[in-house]
C-alpha cells in the first residue's frame, strides 16, 4: 500500500539551531500517526513542511503522491484543500464569527456552492464536532477546548484526506482533553482520514493513535504501537513515559 | 543581576555596527520584495474585490470622523493665526487664497496622511501582526487562500485610493472651517470666499495633492502590511509592528513630502 505521506531524510535547521536531522516517515491511509517529543524537538516544524508552511534545507517530502518541494503555488494551494491542518492555537480568525469562519474556506475553494449548500455543510460540521449551538458567537466567546473543536471543523469542512493536529490537547483541561481524543478517533472513522498528530500528552497518544513514534534529536527513533515503542532501555523514552504517567525522574 | 541582565535580549552582546548595516540593507531588500510581490498578485486573478470595498469601507468611511474634526478645526486655527500678519498690510482681503493654497498644497494631503498613519497605519500593523503570531495567516495559507493577496493587496489598494479621497474631502471641510472665521470677522459671502479661494489656485496644486496623497496611501498601506505580514514574538510583536507602522510611515511622508514638492515646484 502506498502510502499517502512518505518523508525522506528530512532536516531544517533555524539559524545555528538543527531541529530536523534526517527525518524518515510514512503516513498510510486510514491511520493515525502520533508524533510525540518534547518542547522545541521540533515536531510542529515537521508538519509545517508537509503542509508547505515551511521548506526544508533537505530532504523529500511527498504528499498524496506530489512532491511538495516541485509544486507551483496554484497546485500547492489545490493539494492543500486535501490536507487539514488543527493549529495549537485553533487559529480561529479573531474578526469572524464561528459560522464565517467555517465558510471562508468553503467559499473561496468550491465558490459554485449555492448559500443554502454553504449553510448546510457549515451545520453539519458544527454538528459533528457537537457545536452548533455557537455558529453565530464570535471566537473570543468560546471556551479553549470550543476554539480547539472549530478549528477541527474549520479544516473537516473541505472534507480533507489528510489531517494534521498539532498538539489537539495542548492547554485544556483533562475532560476536554479526552474528550477531544474522542472527536479524532471520530473524525478519523467518519471522515476517513489519515492524520499526523504531533503531540508531548501520552494519553492523547494512547487513545488516539494506531502507531507512535518518538522525535529525539532531530530524528523519529522508534515507530509501533504505543506499549511496544516505551519498552526500551532508551532513558529518554522511558523517562518521557514516567513523566507523563508516574511522575518520577 | 549582571547574570540576569545577560538573558535579556538585547543585553546579550551589541550588535557590531556592520551588522547593523547588513540589517538595514537585507531590510530594503525584503521590502523591495514585498513591493515586487504586491504588484506581481494585484494583477494576477482571482481578484479579491469584496474584500477591496470592504477595506475602502473601514479604511475611508470610518476615518471621516477624524478627519471632519481635524480639517475643520485646522481651517479655523489656520486662519485665525494669519490674520494678525495680514491684517499689518490690510491685506485681509487675502485670507481665502492664502489659507485655500495652504490647505490645498500642503495642509490636507499632509495632515490626511499623518492621521491615517496613525489611525490606519497603526491599525494595519497591529491587525496583521497578531494574525501573524495567532497562526491565523498560516491558517489561511493551508485552507487553500492566498494570504497575501487577501490581506496585503486589499489593504494597500484600499489605503492608496482612499487617502485621495479623504485628502479632498479634509480640504473641502478646512476650507469650510476658514469661511466660518472669514465670514465671522469679514462678513465675506460664501461665493465670494469660494471665488477667493480658487483663484489661485491651479490644476496643477490638485493635481499634485492628489498624486501626493497616493502615494502616502500606499507607503502606509506597504509599511502597515510589511510590519506586521513579518511580526514575530508575540504580543510584543504586534505593539512594535504598531508602533513602527505609525513612526516609519510619519517619517517617509515627510520625506516623499519634500521630493514631490520639489518637484511640482520645478514643474511650476
Amino acid at each position: 500500500m502506498d502510502p499517502v505521506i512518505s518523508i525522506r531524510d528530512l532536516s531544517k535547521s533555524f539559524l545555528d539551531n538543527q531541529v530536523l536531522r534526517g527525518v524518515n516517515l510514512e503516513l498510510y491511509a486510514g491511520e493515525n500517526l502520533v508524533i510525540l517529543g518534547r518542547s522545541g524537538s521540533g515536531k510542529s516544524v515537521l508538519i509545517k513542511i508537509v503542509a508547505g508552511l515551511l521548506k526544508p534545507d533537505q530532504g523529500e517530502v511527498k504528499v498524496l503522491g506530489q512532491h511538495i518541494a516541485d509544486l507551483n503555488t496554484k497546485d500547492l494551494q489545490t493539494l492543500r484543500q486535501q490536507i487539514g491542518f488543527s493549529f495549537q492555537g485553533s487559529a480561529l480568525y479573531d474578526g469572524m464569527s464561528v459560522r464565517e469562519n467555517l465558510e471562508f474556506p468553503l467559499v473561496r475553494n468550491q465558490r459554485n456552492l449555492s448559500r443554502k449548500q454553504v449553510t448546510e455543510a457549515v451545520r453539519q460540521v458544527l454538528s459533528d464536532v457537537g457545536l452548533l449551538q455557537t455558529i453565530d458567537q464570535m471566537p473570543s466567546e468560546l471556551s479553549g477546548g470550543q476554539k480547539k473543536r472549530i478549528g477541527i471543523a474549520r479544516t473537516l469542512i473541505l472534507h480533507p484526506e489528510i489531517m494534521l493536529y498539532d498538539e489537539p490537547t495542548g492547554g485544556i483541561d483533562p475532560i476536554t482533553c479526552v474528550e477531544l481524543n474522542h472527536l479524532i478517533n471520530k473524525v478519523q472513522k467518519q471522515y476517513n482520514t489519515s492524520a499526523i498528530i504531533i503531540t508531548h500528552d501520552l494519553t492523547c497518544a494512547r487513545m488516539t493513535g494506531n502507531r507512535v513514534g518518538m522525535l529525539l534529536d532531530g530524528k523519529i527513533s522508534k515507530l509501533g504501537g504505543f506499549e511496544e515503542i516505551f519498552q526500551t532501555n532508551d532513558e529518554r523514552i522511558r523517562g518521557f513515559y514516567n513523566y507523563n504517567f508516574i511522575h518520577q525522574p | 543581576m549582571e547574570e540576569r541582565l545577560d538573558q535579556v535580549e538585547g543585553f546579550k552582546k551589541k550588535v557590531p555596527f556592520s551588522q547593523r548595516i547588513s540589517h538595514f540593507f537585507s531590510g530594503l531588500y525584503e521590502i523591495q520584495q514585498f513591493i515586487f510581490r504586491f504588484f506581481k498578485e494585484m494583477f494576477t486573478p482571482p481578484y479579491e474585490f469584496k474584500e477591496i470595498v470592504r477595506q475602502c469601507y473601514h479604511i475611508g468611511y470610518r476615518s471621516l470622523a477624524i478627519i471632519t474634526l481635524t480639517g475643520f478645526i485646522t481651517g479655523i486655527v489656520f486662519t485665525k493665526q494669519s490674520r494678525p500678519s495680514l491684517s499689518e498690510f490690510g491685506a485681509t482681503s487675502w485670507l481665502p487664497s492664502l489659507i485655500s493654497i495652504a490647505v490645498i498644497r500642503a495642509l490636507a494631503p499632509l495632515i490626511t496622511a499623518l492621521i491615517a498613519a496613525g489611525k490606519i497605519g497603526s491599525n494595519i500593523g497591529a491587525e496583521l501582526g497578531s494574525m501573524k503570531v495567532s497562526e491565523q495567516i498560516d491558517a489561511m495559507e493551508v485552507s487553500g487562500t492566498n494570504p497575501f493577496k487577501y490581506l496585503v493587496v486589499t489593504r494597500v489598494l484600499a489605503s492608496t485610493c482612499m487617502l485621495p479621497i479623504l485628502m479632498l474631502y479634509a480640504a473641502i471641510i478646512g476650507l469650510m472651517g476658514s469661511y466660518l472665521n472669514v465670514h465671522q470677522n469679514e462678513q465675506t459671502s460664501f461665493i465670494s470666499f469660494i471665488h477667493d479661494a480658487f483663484v489661485k489656485i491651479s490644476f496643477l496644486d490638485v493635481f499634485a495633492s492628489v498624486i501626493k496623497s497616493t502615494v502616502y496611501g500606499f507607503t502606509i498601506g506597504v509599511t502597515g502590511c510589511f510590519l506586521g505580514y513579518r511580526a514575530s514574538q508575540g504580543t510584543v510583536g504586534v505593539g512594535k509592528a504598531a508602533n513602527s507602522t505609525v513612526v516609519i510611515s510619519m517619517f517617509l511622508i515627510f520625506i516623499e513630502e519634500m521630493i514631490i514638492v520639489q518637484i511640482v515646484n520645478a514643474m511650476r
